[in-house]
This record gives structure tokens, C-alpha cells and sequence, in this order.
């Protein structure tokens, strides 16, 4: 198709895109709010609400300590400014941080008790919290499959299912406030040896002001008998949601946690700024999945949600394993680099991530593969597409101890563009400092091949029903990487986030 | 990134006389400079290796290197000789600087003369050169240069110009500033070659006209104890081509820069580098290339082999700007440790604001193939040949960027020389 040609089709279109794009408001499914009660810590940050989120949660001294050591080491520390994106300086006084619905002012004590308006919220979502097998969308396989909740809040946890399913197993699952109060010795033992207080600014403001999250424990032994979840929803206007996430599984036990969040569609940028840490011991293996799908700003880039969010797993014991797997459709800028310890030897780090950004989104992540132990093994697949005005960057680590001989990485990094207003970045960092390891990197930049677009449109199918699916070919390997309940979403979240891209 | 203010450092700058438009470039270069300062190791851009030595008042004396063992490099071919013994121009030492198709002045002799094509060029491919990217020891050298050539090439030139370094003093500290100026359709060859000083500084800016073709290839030879940061700042008009090829082997400390900038469309840029280092050893390729035209070709090669602890770096960068479609890019960087002492640090980067553009990056770090070891040695080669066999295949896509075939044989049997000397 000549130059001249594939101009005037695009002309063609013009009137459809034009549609599309006005109707990409009501793309974002879920920026609908839930009309509730809500309480607020007084707006701002201080020590005072540092106290007051731990008050809230009813914690013991040293949590409190924790988190007034981490707040005094926040005020020393700068914002990063190294990450490709560009966004508003955030004025940290002026939101708040903490606020829960006044129906969980009593914690409830089964999910019957709790406000029927959160119930809805999340049936409306999807999300079952109601202990059905399914997440709502998925057809129903043979074998009944079961996963189970634990639903946040803006601050709060909702309430989690299967607990007592899951006790029988051993496995611990519960909210990180209820953690705090009932495990403490693994909470303690625990929490900020993988992300230490002072890992970066937003890990250390995290750490002062998380008000509620998951914890997971795996015991020694332990298959988890079904897929864990947590479901974040922000609600609240100006709040920023501030969660923390605990796993630990322990020798040779496994789990597979699912994580999603969605929220209301505001004018005004709110700010999500979560850590998760995973513990993995010897022949342990930990899968967490991601779709990420917070409200993305409309198409001028008004509003949306600042994803601030530091992630990581460490392998501790010999032959531990983890595998990220994440979907990156929302937030109007990410700034994720979900990572992995390999201290242990043999063991395994994979990561597998689609970030899609459309309209003025900016997404900046990537991971980071810190090889310690021997024989150690590592894999990266990134895919990066880029519609609208929207900024892309892979950033990426991959660094091979002295000590760690006989260890492996392949990273496979692609971008592809749709239109000519965005941009794809790729920014990999490669350390080598043995030679007994062998590391190898893959990087390519293009758009949509024409060839497949003219192929499918030849067939019938719209423009943007076209690129949809030459961007799913383009994510497969990563699509395939997901838990089923993950995947179907995913393939349907790519189509929507594209919407009004074309032309 | 702010780096450390220059009023910190127990350094005074002092700018040599020049004409009126040679002072002026030095004072806005000391302006730039002042406004960035130099750099230290907390900078980015200085991630993977210290500046420390490379901008502290007086450089590390570095002992003579003996490298009479081997004739001069490039003395097989007939060239216009300019020699700079420590950072000088000698003049005895050079020819006659008259050749068809160039001019060839010294830049003193240029900054003397108030009307001259050098003053809209000189220190204005480096100041484009520093956004978006800071290069504070480009601007000290615009600041501070004592010497260098202006080469102005108005036709093809009848023999390439081949410049050689020797380094004579055990401290000296040699500033070298060149311009080169290509005008439509000319074309030109600069060979470079000798350690020139215990610590150099050099900035070449080459200005290339439509349709003109520049080929550049350097080595950085076999001395251990020098230090070297380099910077090479081109700017291509539409239908230009630019090649560079540079061989290091060893050199305590050596940070090659080649800031690119395309700006007609059709052109080409091609970089390539091979460094061989042994012991303390640290060498650093840094690349950016920026292309601002339709339809033009960049291809980084950079081959690396380290042993005895040996350290080699690599930032590259690809920048298409909007509009700068059916841009092709290509990008490879690799090295081979051939010990565990040895360290390879990349920053392999792709920045891209077009969508029709087809750009790609590679990056490999590994040790020597052992299959390929045992078949050689089955075959009854001993194993420091085999070793070296397979160092040569490795570097072999590097060397294949050079096209003059004499020029490449010339690079390929130094390279053989230099090997079965180390395995010695």
C-alpha cells in the first residue's frame, strides 16, 4: 500500500475515530463511584496522622515506632526525577490519607455484616466476595476452580473469603491490619527486609502511612489450595491509597496471587503509592499477577491516577522461584518496576509485563534482576505499544554478581507505536561482573505492520477490531504467562485501552 | 542533573589567548561549563566510570610506552602526516599541510585570522551536543584547547590526513581541539593514531554538507598507563555519510564519545569500536545518536574483550525525533570475558518519538565458547592460537564496519600482532 493510499484510508476513518474517541470516556469501565459514607483523617501528613492511621488500625507500639521512623526518614529524602515521566508536583499536604466507610467503623465480623453498598461495589466490579468459585466473565471450566478475596477499600480491607477454607491448609490470608494484630512475630520478622524503609521515596512514604493491604502466609509444605487475590478499589476524592503486601511462602510451598484495581473517574490526579514484598524460601515458588487498571485520565490528560509503586521479591532459599506477570492498562503514569533477589542458588526470576499506554498515559517500568546466588536463572519478556500522546519507557536491571557463576538472563524487549504523537523508550541497565554467566538482551521498535492490518481488514474486520488483535499476537507471550481469571480480562483490557487510538 | 559547581574545585581555569572570535568561543565555552560544572561519579551519565582523574588539576603521570617493537601504525599507507608530540604541534615532525582539495590550518593560525570559516563551527557542534545530555569535559576542552587542526575539505581529498599522538613527557596533559568542515560532495579520510599524552582531552566537530562523505578510523595503542577522554561531535546534512572506527588496547582509563546529529535526510551514520583490554583496564563507549531527518541509517557496533579484570563500558543511545520516520537504527553491543575477573557494564538506550521507524538493540555479555575451544583444540590447535581465533572471529563485525579494505587488513593484522603478544 503506497504512502497515498494508506492516507486516504486513514481519512476514511477519520469519522469513526473521531466517534471512538469521544466514546472513549465510557471505555474506562469502571469510573462509576459508590455513593457511601466516608470518614477522613484530617487532610495532610504529619506525625499526627502517621499516629492516627495507627491508632485506626489498632497496632501495636512497635508498628507505630516503624512507621515514625519511616515518616522522619521521608522528610529527608527528595522525589526521583529520573523516570520518564512528567507529571504535576504533587503537593503531599494537600490529600488525605486515611478514609474508610463508616460502616467499617466495627471491623465486621463476616462478610454478611458488611455494607451491602461495598458488597455491590464489588459485584458491580466483578470481584466475588461472596465465596462463589469464579470471577464474574469467566465461563465456568470443568474442574470448579476457586479464588480467594481479599477486598481493599480505599484504606480499609473490605473482608476476605475462604479464610477458614484456607486455615484448614495452613495458609494464612488475611489483611496486613489484621496481620499486624494476630501474627506479629511473622509480621515483625518479616516486613521491610525486602523493601527496606528507606528503599526509595515512595517505599518510605508507604511505610509511614500504609493503612491496610494482604498478607499471605504459605506454610512449610503447602500448596495453596486456591488462587489468592486482592482487589483495590479507590473511591474517595483526593485520598491516596497507600496499601502493603506481605507474602511469605515458606520451604517448597506455593502460591499464585492475583492482584487488581480499578477506580473512579475524577478530574483531579490521585496518588497510589503501594509496596509489596514477597519472601520465598527453599523450593518455594510465588506467582503474582497484575492487571493494572486504574483510571487512566480522559484523553487530555485530565485526572487519572499516579501509580507510584515499588515491588519485590526475594528468593531466599535455594531453588525458590517467582514469576511477576503484569498488565498495565491504567493509571495516567506508572512508575512500577516489579523486581527480583536471586540469592539463592538455582533459583529463578521471570518477568513477564504488557504496559499499554493510550492518550497522554506514561507509563515508566520495567524490573530489576539482581543475580546473587550461583546458577541462578532469569527471563524478561516486555511489550511496550504506545497510542495517542502517550510516553512508554522499558526500564530495566540486570546485574550478575561476582559470586553468582554459571547464571543465565535473556531479556526480550519490544515496543511497538501506534501513531506518531507517542513515544517508546527502552532504558536497560546490564552489569556484568562474571564470566561464567551468560546475559543477553533484545530490544526492537516498530508500529503495526500494515501487512497484518490490511490482511485482517481484507477479512472484514474494523480498523480498530484489527489492531486489537495484532496487539494481542504482539502480547501473546506475556498473555500467556497470566492465570486464566487474568488472561480472558487482559486480551479484552488491550482491545479497551486502545479504543479511539487508531487513525 | 546538577554536577559538582566548578567554584568547588581547587581548579583554576585558564583560557590561552586566541584572536577576538577564539576568545570569545573559549569564554562561552567556560560559560557552559561554569553553568554545569564538572562531573562526578554520582552522575548518570558517569554511572559506570569515575571522571575523578579525567578533570582533577594535574593529570596521574603515565610512564612512556616503548612501542618501537612494531613499525607506526598506517606507515604502509600514503597519507598527509600531522604529528603532536604531548598535545604540540610539531611541525618538523609533520608535512607539509598542502594537499588538493583540503586546507589545512592550525587552530591557533585560524583563531588569528578574523574572518574565518572555523569561527560559526568551532565549539557550536559541541554546545548542540550538550542538550540533552551534559558534557562538561567537552565544554573544559572547547574552554582550554592548546592546539589542533582545522580542516576545511572543498573536493575529495587527494590522501587521507593521518595524525599521530606520540607522548614523550611523563606528565603531560594535552587539550586538542579539531574542526573539520566537509563541504557538499567532498570527501575525506582521518586516521588517527598514539596514546598522545598521560592524559588527553580532544574534541573533534565535523560538519558534513550535503552528499559528503567522512571516514574516520582511530587506535588508542598498546601504552598502559595513559588517560584519554575523547569526544567526536557530528552533525550530517541530507545524502552525508559518517563512518568511525576506533581500536583500543589498553589505557588505564579511556571514555570515547561520538555525539551524532542527523539532520538532512538519506544520511548515514555508522560507529564502531573494538577494545582489547588487559588488567587495569577500563574503557567506556558512549554513543548518541539523534536523528532529526526522514529516512536515514544508524548502526552502533561495539565489540569488547576483557580479561585480568578488565573493565568496559557501554552507553549507546538512539534518539528519533517526531518526524524522523523510516529512521532504521541499529544498535549492538558485546563483550567477551575471557576471565572472571572481568566486568562488562551496558546502558544499551532507545528513545523513540516516530512510529514508522524500525530500531533495534542488542546487547551480549559471555565467556569464550568452550564448543568452539574443544573443536579447535581436537583439530591440533594449540590452545592460546585457538583462544585467539576466536577473539578475532569475535571482534570480526566490528572490523567489518571499516570499508576501506587496506585500512581494515591494516587494523586486522595489528590486532593479530597485539594478541599473540599478550598470549606470550
Amino acid at each position: 500500500m503506497s504512502q497515498v493510499d494508506e492516507m486516504i484510508a486513514k481519512d476514511g476513518v477519520e469519522e469513526e475515530t473521531v466517534e471512538a474517541v469521544k466514546s472513549l470516556a465510557g471505555a474506562y469501565k469502571y469510573g462509576w463511584n459508590t455513593d457511601i459514607e466516608m470518614e477522613y483523617a484530617p487532610k495532610g501528613l504529619s506525625t499526627d496522622i502517621v499516629r492516627l492511621i495507627s491508632s485506626k488500625n489498632d497496632e501495636p507500639e512497635w508498628m507505630l515506632e516503624w512507621r515514625l521512623a519511616a515518616y522522619e526518614r521521608w522528610l529527608k529524602l527528595t522525589e526521583p526525577d529520573w523516570a520518564m515521566v512528567d507529571y504535576p508536583e504533587i503537593d503531599f499536604q494537600d490529600q488525605y490519607y486515611y478514609a474508610r466507610p463508616k460502616s467499617m467503623e466495627v471491623k465486621p465480623k463476616s462478610l454478611d455484616e458488611v455494607d451491602p453498598k461495598l458488597l455491590e461495589t464489588y459485584k458491580k466490579l466483578g470481584i466475588p466476595l461472596k465465596e462463589q468459585a469464579l470471577l464474574a466473565g469467566v465461563e465456568a471450566p470443568e474442574e470448579e476452580r476457586k479464588v480467594a478475596v481479599d477486598a481493599v477499600f480505599d484504606s480499609v480491607s473490605v473482608g476476605t473469603t475462604f479464610k477458614d477454607e484456607l486455615a484448614k491448609a495452613g495458609v494464612i490470608f488475611c489483611s496486613i491490619s489484621e496481620a499486624i494484630k494476630e501474627h506479629p512475630e511473622l509480621v515483625r520478622k518479616y516486613l521491610g527486609t525486602v523493601v527496606p524503609v528507606s528503599d526509595n521515596y515512595y517505599a518510605t512514604l508507604n511505610s509511614a502511612v500504609f493503612s491496610d493491604g494482604s498478607f499471605v502466609y504459605v506454610p512449610p509444605g503447602v500448596r495453596c489450595p486456591m488462587e489468592l487475590s486482592t482487589y483495590f478499589r479507590i473511591n474517595a476524592e483526593n485520598t491516596g491509597q497507600f496499601e502493603r503486601t506481605l507474602i511469605i511462602c515458606d520451604k517448597e510451598a506455593y502460591v499464585s496471587y492475583l492482584e487488581g484495581c480499578t477506580a473512579p473517574q475524577r478530574d483531579i490526579a490521585q496518588l497510589h503509592a503501594a509496596v509489596v514484598e514477597i519472601v520465598i524460601m527453599e523450593d518455594a515458588e510465588v506467582k503474582y499477577s497484575t492487571v493494572q487498571n486504574w483510571y487512566p485520565g480522559d484523553e487530555d490528560g485530565k485526572g487519572g491516577i499516579y501509580n507510584f509503586v515499588t515491588k519485590r521479591a526475594d528468593c531466599r532459599g535455594d531453588r525458590a522461584k517467582v514469576m511477576w506477570t503484569q498488565v498495565e492498562t491504567g493509571s495516567a503514569v506508572t512508575w512500577k518496576y516489579p523486581s527480583c533477589i536471586l540469592r539463592g542458588d538455582d533459583s529463578q526470576g521471570e518477568f513477564y509485563s504488557i504496559a499499554i499506554a493510550n492518550n497522554m498515559q506514561q507509563a515508566d517500568t520495567g524490573t530489576k534482576m539482581v543475580h546473587l546466588g550461583k546458577n541462578t536463572k532469569s527471563r524478561i519478556v516486555s511489550k511496550g505499544i504506545s497510542a495517542g500522546k502517550a510516553q512508554n519507557t522499558y526500564r530495566g536491571l540486570v546485574s550478575m554478581h561476582p559470586k553468582a557463576k554459571n547464571s543465565r538472563n535473556y531479556t526480550q524487549c519490544d515496543s511497538l507505536l501506534i501513531g506518531d504523537k507517542c513515544g517508546a523508550h527502552t532504558v536497560p541497565y546490564i552489569e556484568v561482573r562474571n564470566n561464567s554467566s551468560r546475559v543477553e538482551h533484545e530490544a526492537t521498535t516498530s508500529k503495526v505492520d500494515d501487512d497484518q492490518l490490511f490482511y485482517c481488514r481484507q477479512r472484514g474486520m474494523g480498523e480498530e477490531e484489527a489492531v486489537a488483535l495484532v496487539v494481542n499476537g504482539f502480547c501473546k507471550d506475556v498473555l500467556q504467562a497470566l492465570p486464566m481469571e487474568f488472561a480472558m480480562e487482559a486480551q479484552a483490557l488491550v482491545a479497551i485501552s486502545l479504543e479511539g487510538s487508531v487513525g | 542533573m546538577p554536577a559538582t559547581a566548578l567554584t568547588e574545585l581547587d581548579r583554576e581555569i585558564t583560557l590561552p589567548a586566541a584572536g577576538v572570535w577564539g576568545t570569545k568561543s573559549r569564554k562561552d565555552a567556560l560559560a557552559r561549563l561554569t553553568a554545569m560544572g564538572l562531573p562526578n561519579h554520582r552522575d548518570e551519565y558517569w554511572k559506570y566510570t569515575r571522571p575523578e582523574t579525567l578533570t582533577s588539576a594535574t593529570p596521574t603521570p603515565a610512564a612512556i610506552f616503548d612501542g618501537n617493537d612494531e613499525a607506526p601504525m598506517f606507515d604502509a599507507i600514503d597519507c598527509l602526516q600531522i604529528t603532536f608530540i604531548d598535545g604540540v604541534f610539531d611541525a618538523d615532525a609533520s608535512d607539509d599541510l598542502e594537499m588538493a582539495g583540503v586546507s589545512i590550518e592550525r587552530l591557533a593560525t585560524a583563531m588569528e585570522n578574523d574572518i574565518h570559516w572555523a569561527k560559526d563551527l568551532y565549539g557550536t557542534l559541541e554546545t548542540n551536543g550538550q542538550n540533552p545530555v551534559q558534557r562538561p569535559l567537552a565544554a573544559l576542552n572547547s574552554a582550554t584547547a592548546t592546539d589542533g587542526v582545522v580542516i576545511h575539505a572543498t573536493g575529495q581529498a587527494a590522501k587521507p590526513v593521518l595524525i599521530r599522538y606520540l607522548h614523550q613527557n611523563e606528565t603531560s596533559d594535552a587539550v586538542l581541539h579539531h574542526v573539520i568542515k566537509l563541504d557538499d560532495g567532498a570527501a575525506l579520510t582521518v586516521l588517527e593514531t598514539g596514546p598522545a599524552a598521560a592524559r588527553l582531552n580532544k574534541v573533534m566537530e565535523v560538519d558534513q554538507g550535503n552528499e559528503a562523505r567522512f571516514n574516520h578510523v582511530c587506535t588508542q595503542g598498546r601504552d598502559h598507563a595513559r588517560r584519554a577522554v575523547t569526544h567526536i561531535f557530528a552533525r550530517l546534512a541530507t545524502e552525508s555519510r559518517f563512518k568511525s572506527f576506533t581500536l583500543t588496547a589498553n589505557g588505564v582509563l579511556t571514555r570515547n564519545e561520538c555525539i551524532i546529529e542527523i539532520t538532512g535526510d538519506d544520511a548515514f551514520a555508522h560507529v564502531a569500536g573494538a577494545a582489547l583490554g588487559d588488567g587495569d583496564f577500563h574503557h567506556d563507549d558512549t554513543v548518541f545518536i539523534t536523528h532529526d531527518a526522514v529516512n536515514c541509517e544508524s548502526r552502533q557496533v561495539f565489540k569488547k574483550v576483557l580479561r585480568n579484570g578488565a573493565t568496559g563500558v557501554f552507553q549507546g543511545k538512539i534518539l528519533v525525533q517526531p518526524d524522523a520516520q523510516k529512521t532504521d537504527g541499529y544498535q549492538i553491543s558485546q563483550a567477551l570475558l575471557l576471565d572472571d575477573d572481568s566486568q562488562f557494564l551496558a546502558k544499551p538506550e532507545l528513545e523513540i518519538y516516530a512510529d514508522d521507524v524500525a530500531c533495534s538493540h542488542g546487547s551480549t555479555t559471555g565467556a569464550i565458547d568452550e564448543t568452539a575451544l574443544f573443536y579447535l583444540r581436537s583439530r591440533g590447535v594449540e590452545k592460546d592460537e585457538a583462544q585467539d581465533l576466536l577473539v578475532l572471529s569475535f571482534l570480526a563485525e566490528a572490523i567489518g564496519e571499516i570499508e576501506d579494505e587496506v585500512l581494515a587488513d591494516e587494523i586486522q593484522s595489528r590486532l593479530e600482532s597485539w594478541l599473540k603478544r599478550h598470549s606470550s
